[in-house]
């Protein structure tokens, strides 16, 4: 056990063991008729909030536990081997994006307002950069934040945002200075409920159909100017920090999506038989099978190298984008050859891995997109 | 009046685990095996924290086997709250008789007033060491303890015991699950309980909980130190596989299917 190439010790298994629990409890049971309904009940926040789900890396003083990323990469893996998508992806939206800038750039008053609530699964945040015009240019974003007096007045709108239908607060990215690219982005919180505020549209989608996805409206909206979330003018390089963890998310996320589509591909070709013996004697699906459980553990061991530098404190920009690309496409990729090893089956809704493979579509494209990922480690290599 | 209560926590595989006969028809393949506490143990926890929770005291927990039944001690028992734990160091073989031998062994020494313990674990179904326990020691003995609201009730919601304490302390009240229904027994003080499924719906361990469990003390003893022998009075024979199920077929019309039912399977 500690050959010293473990990459998560004994508690970190021991909270696996709690986290997969949770999981076969409190959502196996319930994602058939959650994913129908294109909704999962709002208690599930507060069941996932006492077992501390979302306080994993923030400070005692706001309710987390301080515990670590190591902790938060369990949950995310696990989490994801729940079987939906879209549940994973809104209890994991209030992990990560909707509650990082608070803790990393929040004043005390907005950590105490906002933070510490999610960390109680009190109330449900979002995090809208995405607009109708454009996603992967964060810099070109077009919704406006106009300082008068005491107040931020938003105008604009944002899409495809994760929990924006329910959300309590949500932190919008807008332009603080619309003459300037990114040097005039910042984050500002503004509440469910403010004037001016409205969600135009709940979004229908291929995949994640649990997790609920808004067009939000901004017009006219006033929010005081102690909603500013850091430094103002000062949003891009914050979101651009905000997504690295992020990503990682997204990253074991797909790992933890592809370990049971590979299982579920591993159950069904070893029952079902065609031309008098089990499909999986063939020895093309048994080397489809060899092929995909490699490329399931290469992605695997990059994402744990990002992890461990992650948390070891290195700004590993390309590595986290390399595992970010690497794992989601390595998982949409199982997902589809999982579907084919199917036959027919793979095609009907009555088999689970028809959902994975809608899910893991998602991945290349959200949280930054396979060709943006791309564009950073160009970067990195100084092109 | 504080209760000190006595659980075991059982080491077994996981029923995720996908269990192979050996080639030898000797055991289980154990590589690639991953294990956890047997649910009904982890039933008996929860059962002995409420206890404890609504009438102060102590929550003892024991496992039996070799070094790796410390995780199970560490988490999820110890981390969902049992006080302390003891260690049975043993490798090797072992049948019940041995394991309650220890079980009386360390009852004698740290006097409980209550036994919980799973009423089976789920790798060998024996559901034994219970009532050997009780027996050894001559304490009363409630098995298959259950409740008689649902595992959805209110009661359950607040994590209410379902085993009762009397009033003054001397004797438990048990709802006990039996052939058709439920039976409702009054078991005098010291107790051995055996739990069922439907006993509590055992909490998570939680990540403080974890954290903590690490520091809580942890006691090593053996058999040999306890004065147990060991040497199992039975000896697995032989292990199959079930029989592979027949493929099923299908009728032309609900008479025909009533005329197999009837005729055939005798199911009606
Ligand atoms: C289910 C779901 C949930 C989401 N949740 C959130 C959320 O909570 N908050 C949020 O802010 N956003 C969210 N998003 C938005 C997501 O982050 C964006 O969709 C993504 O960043 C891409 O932006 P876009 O859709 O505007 O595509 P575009 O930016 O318009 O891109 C279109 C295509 O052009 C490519 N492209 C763009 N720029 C380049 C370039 N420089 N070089 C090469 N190719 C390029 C892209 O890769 C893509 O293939 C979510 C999206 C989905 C689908």
């Amino acid at each position: 056990m500690n050959s010293g190439f473990q990459t998560f010790d004994g508690e970190h298994e021991a909270f696996r063991q709690t986290v997969k629990a949770f999981v076969a409890r409190e959502i196996t049971p319930h994602v058939k008729a959650w994913e129908q309904a294109e909704g999962f009940p709002r208690e599930l926040y507060d069941r996932a909030a006492e077992q501390g789900f979302f306080g994993l890396k923030y400070d005692e003083a706001y309710g987390g536990t301080n515990a670590g990323f190591f902790f938060e990469a369990v949950l995310f893996e696990e989490l994801s081997k729940c079987g939906s998508g879209g549940v994973a992806a809104g209890l994991g939206a209030q992990a990560t994006i909707a509650t990082g800038p608070l803790h990393l750039f929040g004043t005390d008053e907005l950590k105490r307002r906002f933070l510490a609530p999610a960390i109680a699964g009190k109330c449900i945040g979002a995090f809208a950069v995405t607009e109708p015009d454009g996603g992967s240019d964060v810099a070109g974003l077009k919704t406006t934040a106009r300082r008068e007096g005491e107040h931020y007045v938003l105008d604009g709108s944002k899409t495809y945002i994760t929990n924006g239908v329910r959300a309590d607060y949500v932190i919008v990215a807008a332009k603080t200075d619309p003459s300037k690219g990114h040097k005039g982005v910042s984050m500002i919180v503004v509440e469910k409920g403010t004037p001016g505020f409205t969600v135009s549209r709940a979004l229908k989608k291929v995949g994640w159909r649990a997790s609920d996805t808004a067009e939000l409206s901004f017009s006219e909206c006033r929010v005081p100017v102690a909603n500013l979330v850091g430094r103002e003018n000062d949003g891009f390089a914050q979101i651009m920090g905000n997504f690295q963890w992020e990503r990682l998310t997204l990253a074991l996320g797909a790992l933890g999506a592809a370990d049971d589509i590979f299982a579920q591909a591993m159950a069904f070709v070893t029952t079902r038989r065609a031309f008098g013996q089990n499909v999986s004697q063939f020895q093309v699906v048994k080397h489809r099978l060899a092929e995909m459980a490699t490329e399931l553990e290469a992605a695997r061991q990059l994402t744990y190298h990002a992890l461990r530098l992650h948390a070891a404190g290195e700004w590993a920009l390309g590595q986290t984008a390399m595992a970010k690309k690497l794992a989601t496409e390595m998982c949409c990729k199982l997902a589809d050859q999982a579907l084919q090893l199917h036959g027919g089956a793979g095609y009907m809704m009555e088999f689970d891995i028809q959902r994975h493979w809608r899910d893991a579509r998602l991945g290349p494209i959200g949280g930054g997109t396979s060709e943006i990922m791309n564009e950073i480690i160009a970067k990195q290599l100084g092109l | 009046m504080p209760l000190k209560i006595l659980v075991t926590a059982k080491r077994v595989e996981d029923s995720e685990s996908k269990i192979k006969v050996n080639p030898a028809g000797t055991g289980i393949v154990l590589e690639g095996l991953k294990f956890k506490i047997n649910p009904f143990d982890e039933i008996a926890i929860e059962e002995a924290l409420r206890l404890t929770a609504k009438h102060g005291g102590e929550v003892v927990v024991v496992s039996i086997g070799g070094k790796e039944v410390v995780e199970q001690l560490r988490s999820p028992a110890l981390a969902m709250g049992a006080n302390r734990a003891i260690w049975v160091n043993h490798v090797g073989p072992m049948d019940q008789l041995g394991i309650a031998a220890c079980l009386q062994k360390i009852c004698e020494k740290e006097k409980p007033d209550l036994c919980i313990l799973g009423k089976q674990a789920i790798d060998d179904d024996q559901g034994q060491v219970g009532s050997y326990l009780a027996e050894a020691l001559g304490w009363s003995q409630a098995t298959f303890a259950s409740k008689e609201e649902s595992l959805e009730s209110e009661a359950e919601k607040s994590k209410a015991p379902a085993i009762k304490l009397s009033a003054d302390g001397k004797s438990v009240t048990v709802v006990r699950e039996v052939d058709g229904g439920l039976q409702t027994i009054e078991a005098t003080l010291p107790a051995v309980a055996t739990t069922e499924l439907r006993l509590n719906q055992p909490r998570y361990a939680s990540l403080p909980g974890i954290m903590k469990a690490k520091t809580k003390p942890l006691e090593e003893v053996t058999p040999a130190s306890l004065g147990v022998d060991m040497t199992p009075h039975i000896t697995v024979v032989k292990m199959t596989h079930p029989p592979a199920r027949k493929a099923g077929i299908k009728v032309a019309d609900v008479p025909a299917l009533m005329d197999k039912l009837k005729n055939e399977a005798r199911a009606i």
